[in-house]
């Protein structure tokens, strides 16, 4: 298709939505990262059954997190869309880009992570 | 297992206010299985705490640590050192453990981050529910072993209620009356006619009522 989508979009590829961790997302945003997004597939039809649909509720538990350390909910978003949808996939990129530009950038970018793990 | 509830962000933040140097404490034990202050829950409310403190560009330093048991001192008194790094310790772990952790170490300012609430039960995955009360006179030998003192919500040795119908309990729709669940068991067990004796006035002195208890085993001690 050789669709075009922003370039500033990092894409980390995980075997399903459903190994994405709560802890992963909110590393993210800790090393600075200005909103992430997860891109499922479609729901009802996650090879592994209901990873993407875990992967969801996941992130609305996260987005009620970021809210409460006052990054917004806006920063975070589950999409679902096929394998066979790159015009999905670029238009969301996009979408997601957008929105993310009109929250300004990370407030955390550049500060590196803090503390340690005993 | 005994159950909790994480304290909000809000009332968290507030407690720790003007520290700079935080350790998230968590414990293997308890607390990790009803997700309220494990590993992975010490590594949320830890990164949640930076994100907080990095978007308002103040310089806290938050640590993570997470002990076997916060109710023994051999695991409380291996992270000393680490301890010593630190201004204040937020505790995950029950009400026993933060308890434990602020006797040992007396010279830094221990703080609970979870609300202890029950002994109970995983009824589900995410889903817990309460079923001793530590009353320290079971009576689970009389009550088909389903505990009234613990799922009765006025604790009565001798029920239901008025408050029973349907099965439930007037205090919440939700909540099985344990009384209904006594006679349904005992029925099924064949064994109806033991709803017929009164069980008689419970010692309660045995219960919290008698003050903060204690056991010992003369064999164990060194």
């Amino acid at each position: 298709m050789r669709l075009s989508y922003p370039a500033n979009v990092k894409v980390v590829k995980v075997p399903c939505t459903g190994r994405v961790d709560v802890l992963m997302i909110l590393r993210a945003f800790e090393v600075g990262v200005d909103g992430v997004y997860l891109a499922g597939c479609l729901e009802g039809e996650c090879h592994f059954l209901r990873g993407n649909l875990r992967a969801r509720r996941r992130v609305e538990y996260v987005k009620g997190l970021l809210e409460e350390v006052g990054l917004g909910a806006g920063r975070l978003e589950m999409f679902n869309m096929s394998s066979a949808q790159g015009q999905r996939f670029a238009e969301v990129a996009r979408e997601m880009t957008e929105r993310v530009r009109a929250l300004g950038p990370n407030p955390l970018k550049g500060r590196g992570l803090r503390g340690g793990v005993g | 297992m005994i159950v909790g509830n994480r304290k909000s962000f809000e009332e968290i933040v507030g407690m720790l206010e003007g520290y700079r140097r935080v350790l998230v404490l968590g414990c293997r034990e308890c607390v990790t299985v009803c997700a309220v202050g494990g590993e992975r829950e010490v590594g949320v409310l830890a990164s949640e705490l930076r994100l907080y403190y990095g978007r308002e560009g103040r310089e806290v330093e938050v640590g993570e640590a997470v002990l076997e048991r916060q109710c023994d001192y051999e695991y409380i008194d291996s992270i000393r050192s680490l301890v010593g790094d630190y201004e204040v310790v937020l505790s995950m772990a029950c009400g026993a453990g933060v308890q434990y952790v602020a006797e040992r170490y007396r010279e830094r300012v221990v703080l609970p981050a979870v609300d202890t609430t029950f002994l109970g039960v995983t009824v589900e995955q995410g889903v817990w529910s309460e079923r001793c009360q530590g009353c320290g006179e079971c009576v689970l030998h009389l009550t088909a072993g389903i505990c009234p003192v613990a799922r009765c919500a006025k604790s009565l040795l001798n029920g239901p209620c008025g408050g029973s119908s349907g099965g439930r309990c007037e205090v919440d729709r939700e909540v099985d009356c344990a009384w209904q669940l006594i006679v349904d068991r005992l029925k099924a067990l064949g064994q109806l006619d033991r709803y017929r004796e009164i069980i008689p006035v419970k010692d309660w002195s045995r219960a919290r009522d008698g003050g903060p208890r204690r056991r010992v085993r003369e064999d164990m001690r060194l």
